[in-house]
């Protein structure tokens, strides 16, 4: 059996005895008769460590790990520089509790400071927060902040992430909030039925940029008519992008979140992610979660807390904006560790890498004949295409251990990052025009 | 600590002055005292109605939030913008730094003057 | 200590990705970013030594006693971080063709196993991301529940004052009016508190039992037969499972649902604020509300998040359960109960335990009549643990007790260290008595002395500006 009680049997009696017990059982007298448990749970026994390293192993093992991934859709297979794996494994960082004594954390404190800076500077926001759980929350948490007293209604478009979508809505269940699905057209947020959906209950306008299909929106055009009404117009951003898209702040949203997987995070079958959150000086306040501030201490020293903490659910309790308190912050750690060592033009690179790989496939792919793109327009990285025998291509690349796009809709949505190199690609394009023939 | 003798008071701490039929609220001595450092101060819209006995809005501390309860039923006329960036001035001059201004007065709470005032925070201490 | 942006060097970089080998693309004009963000510009010696020196000014819970009540910070495994870094599952995409993901397959679904039988539930999903989103996601169950019925009379769930804050801040996100309810002194649930405000419109009862003060109320089957009799549901906080895991289970005890934090009970590590993760599990007839992705699995569910939740927390969780097994899971719990124990009566001839009995994982101190003594108060004590390397309890919580300080020492303390933290603890009640001044200035050794709260909330600094 494996066991992390360092005390041994003689210890253990003798603890016993100095609080005038001689069994455990007398430490649960007042766990009823009926329900205490009189057996052994139905359980495996316990293993050694090497024993557990085999069972997790061969449980690894029954996973394919393909050598190319071309598949996104949330999750995005980006380079991982070593380092950035390695800084977060300090069993400092990583055993950590919350910083709330200050005095005892100012590396986490100072780590969360920088990750703020840099989110604001990606977003060109004036406020982060620590982070929340991820991209989708990040849009719920959003669409909550944005609601007052008269305005409650959150318009989402269509051309969102399926699974953010979802979120909204059962976060907006929770409040018994409306939520109103702007359509698409041509698959992008329909400017027009937007405009027709929008009113003086509208509280918010959610897009994604670029959307679920990859497209880049016509963000202006949307946050202009959103402002217009009144509304708050929230932008979930892909924060690769933003090494060379403009600014949330630029394209006018009001808040900027985001899924942080791409910066630094593994895939991880799903998680964990990082959601990142800022906005403009005026809605600090309504912003959720954790946020650290710069200080001096009773020396004059230079100094970081938790602040504005009376925003948060320990204190405002049924009051507070949202529950949350444990966030991703080990995950905001890495982006932020990610961020320091790509740097402002790393950053644009691995983007303007993943984009013109995404091109290029894409081109490559769409003078096959049969194969088209679903939607015109302006694309980052992502791409969805009609396409014959989206199976056969699809077991086809798999035969050659690369993970090909997403079914969906009838069609194939792909993703390309830095990752991928031309050869690979053209590779690629290879085993699908033999798969179609 | 001071009581000012020239306003009327709730036991929830709130100070209330009537400036003709407008009420002018702020919170006593006494309540910035026990709230410590002020840091913020959220305040309701002006044209909200806002009910004796109920909540208005709030005022923080770092480790606390603290209702602001109103003495009187009626629409806020005026709010003092000023507190949004100052929150301390509700420490430093509590009997100056009024809150809100009501208009339209339909109904009060009960309310001591300063002798039972006294009282009730001798009372709490 | 120099933020990272005070190191960089404007044109300095670290060489990690290739060249582009396909002709450029270029981002429509409309849409190109103007100025570059002002990221850090570093060799990756910058960086590491960066990391390397903040990573000094951290205290983990493998590098020290760590006493956080409410908190579980239990050693965290190495193994498990180790298992949770093979690229058979860090580097599987979640929308992987069914038949490429058996093994994170059978990791979910073993460790929903082994969980459920642990809790005494019958279906679990992992989608929850933390305790709190756990929470969310249980009371959502028992919104789902009442709604399916037609019952929408049912607006009210009730809180005992005693309760994690997040408690009455989930209720409220789902919709419902909180009913907080007194507890009685020992932090139990007062049974006429608790039958005054039952009726027609209760939802449910959110509980955690151990309650917050450390006590297992024995009233529990009292408790929770009250609640359905009413037609509501009862919601177990799963933070202090760690007590009684493998002991009693919540689903004998009478709870429809349930959330852990693996963070917590299951080892797996906080990582300065997370992620966690906050499995919820439920009772059959709760099992068809339970949340899945709308992309991945099917739409017309509730959602809490993207995907299937925080996998890799999920695989250390489940190298834990595989270490301990049937025996260990309870040896962890009793091991836990007697710790605690342990050391409240080595502290109770200096400072005043709140309650005077056998404790559960965790005991409450009660600073008041010493504060009034000296004048050190509860932050005073906090603070000045630093200085001899320890993390302080949690103050002032639960709000029931004055100058409170909570202990969890958890079971993977040893019996030396518990001796050692007693006689810190000593010392400190004798200092506060001979010099109450130094200890109003604590820490005097830590990186920093006490950060002024106020000047950080009246004018916030919440990102770096260059000068």
């Amino acid at each position: 059996m494996g066991s992390y009680v360092p005390s041994t049997e003689e210890q253990r009696r003798e603890m016993l005895q100095s609080i005038g017990l001689s069994d455990y059982r007398e430490l649960y007298k007042d766990v009823p008769a009926g329900m205490y448990l009189d057996h052994l749970l139905d359980l495996p026994e316990g293993k050694s460590e090497l024993e557990v390293s085999r069972a997790l192993a061969a449980m690894a093992k029954k996973n394919r790990v393909y050598d190319t991934v071309l598949r996104g859709a949330g999750a995005y297979d980006h380079y991982i520089p070593s380092i950035v794996k390695q800084i977060p494994a300090k069993e400092e960082f990583l055993t950590a509790y919350t910083p709330y004594q200050a005095e005892i954390s100012q590396g986490v404190l100072q780590s969360i400071f920088e990750y703020q800076t840099e989110i604001c500077e990606l977003t060109g926001m004036d406020v982060s927060n620590a982070s929340v759980y991820d991209g989708a929350t990040a849009a719920a948490e959003a669409a909550a902040m944005a609601r007052d007293r008269k305005r409650r209604i959150t318009l989402v478009s269509a051309s969102t992430h399926p699974d953010v979508i979802n979120t909204i809505r059962t976060y907006s269940y929770g409040t018994n909030d409306e939520v109103k699905i702007i359509p698409t057209k041509n698959g992008k947020t329909d400017l027009e039925a937007m405009k027709a959906l929008l009113g003086p209950e509208v509280a918010s306008v959610y897009v994604q940029q670029p959307n679920f299909f990859g497209l880049f929106e016509d963000a202006d055009a949307l946050s202009d008519a959103v402002h217009e009404s009144g509304a708050l117009f929230i932008l979930g951003c892909n924060p690769i992008a933003l090494g060379i898209m403009k600014t949330p702040r630029d394209l006018g949203a009001d808040i900027a979140v985001g899924e942080g997987q791409p910066l630094g995070l593994p895939i991880g079958f799903g998680g964990p992610y990082l959601g990142f959150m800022a906005t403009t000086q005026k809605y600090m306040r309504r912003l959720p979660g954790r946020i650290v501030g710069e200080t001096t201490d009773n020396a004059g020293n230079r100094a970081y807390v938790l602040s504005l903490q009376a925003r948060e659910q320990h204190i405002r309790r049924e009051k507070a904006g949202s529950n949350i308190c444990s966030n991703e912050a080990l995950c905001a750690l890495t982006a932020s560790v990610y961020l320091a060592v790509m740097g402002p033009d790393g950053l644009a690179e691995a983007a303007s890498s993943s984009m013109a790989k995404a091109h290029y496939l894409c081109e490559q792919l769409c003078s096959l004949p049969g194969i088209s793109r679903r939607f015109e327009g302006e694309f980052f990285h992502e791409f969805l295409l009609d396409m014959p025998k989206p199976d056969k291509v699809l077991a086809a690349l798999d035969e050659k251990n690369i993970l090909g796009g997403l079914p969906y809709a009838d069609g194939v949505l792909w993703c390309v990052t830095e990752k991928v190199s031309k050869e690979t690609l053209d590779e690629v394009v290879s085993i699908v025009k033999e798969a179609i023939a | 600590m001071t009581i000012n003798p020239d306003l009327q008071y709730t036991k929830s701490h709130e100070w209330i002055r009537m400036d003709g039929d407008i009420a002018v609220i702020g919170i006593s001595d006494f309540a910035q005292d026990a709230l410590g450092d002020l840091v913020f101060v959220n305040l309701p819209e002006i044209g909200d109605n806002v009910t004796a006995g109920e909540s208005f809005g709030d005022v923080e501390s770092v480790k606390a939030v603290s209702d602001l309860i109103s003495p009187v039923t009626g629409t806020v006329c005026e709010i003092n913008e000023e507190l949004l960036d100052a929150p301390e001035m509700l420490n430093n001059d509590p009997y100056g730094a009024w809150i809100i201004k009501v208009n339209n007065i339909d109904g009060a709470e009960d309310l001591l003057d300063p002798a039972a005032y006294e009282e009730h925070c001798a009372s709490e201490a | 200590m120099k933020l990272i942006f005070e190191k960089s060097v404007q044109g300095r970089r670290c060489s990690i990705l290739p060249t582009c080998d396909v002709p450029p693309t270029e981002m429509p004009s409309s849409l190109k970013r103007e100025t570059a963000p002002m990221l850090p510009q570093m060799s990756e010696t910058d960086v590491s030594r960066h990391y390397t020196e903040l990573c000094k000014h951290v205290h983990g819970v493998n590098c020290g006693f760590y006493p956080l009540g409410s908190c579980t910070m239990k050693y965290n495994p190495r193994i498990d971080e180790e298992m949770a870094s093979l690229p058979g599952f860090t580097s599987i995409h979640p929308l992987a063709p069914e038949s490429s993901v058996a093994g994170c397959i059978e990791v979910l679904e073993t460790a929903k196993k082994y969980l459920c039988e642990i809790t005494g539930m019958d279906g679990m999903t992992f989608q929850p991301a933390a305790g709190a989103h756990g929470e969310f996601t249980g009371v959502l169950l028992i919104k789902q529940y009442h709604d399916s019925r037609g019952d929408q009379k049912r607006t009210k769930i009730i809180v005992p004052d005693s309760a994690h804050g997040t408690n009455p801040a989930t209720a409220a996100m789902c919709g419902y009016q909180v009913v907080n309810i007194p507890s009685a002194p020992d932090g139990c649930v007062d049974l006429n508190a608790l039958r005054a405000v039952l009726g027609e419109d209760t939802a449910g009862l959110m509980l955690t039992n151990p309650n917050t003060v450390g006590i297992f109320d024995e009233n529990i089957p009292e408790i929770t037969r009250l609640v359905h009799e009413a037609g509501g549901l009862c919601y177990y906080d799963g933070a202090n499972l760690n007590a009684v895991m493998g002991v009693v289970r919540p689903g004998d005890m009478g709870f429809d649902c349930v959330h852990l934090n693996l963070h917590k009970t299951f080892a797996t590590p906080h990582g300065g604020g997370g992620p966690g993760a906050g499995a919820v599990g439920c009772k059959s007839f709760l099992v068809p509300f339970l949340p899945h992705s709308a992309l991945m699995e099917e739409e017309g569910h509730l959602q809490v998040r993207s995907f299937m939740g925080n996998f890799l927390v999920v695989v250390r969780a489940l190298t834990y359960l595989l270490t301990l097994g049937r025996e260990g899971i309870s040896e962890a719990a009793k091991n836990a109960v007697l710790n605690a124990n342990y050391l409240m009566a080595r502290i109770k001839g200096t400072f005043t335990p709140a309650f005077d009995r056998i404790c559960m994982h965790e005991f409450v101190l009660d600073l008041s009549e010493y504060k009034k003594a000296t004048g050190v108060s509860a932050l005073d004590v906090a603070k000045s643990l630093i200085d001899y390397g320890m993390h302080p309890p949690t103050m002032y919580f639960p709000l029931i007790v004055h100058e409170a300080l909570m202990l969890e020492p958890t079971e993977t303390e040893s019996k030396e260290t518990l001796d050692w933290a007693a006689e810190v603890f000593r010392t400190l009640y004798e200092l506060g008595y001979k010099d109450p001044g130094y200890m109003h200035e604590a820490p005097h050794a830590a990186q920093i002395g006490r950060p002024d709260e106020v000047k950080a909330a009246r004018t916030p600094v919440l990102r770096y500006t260059r000068s």
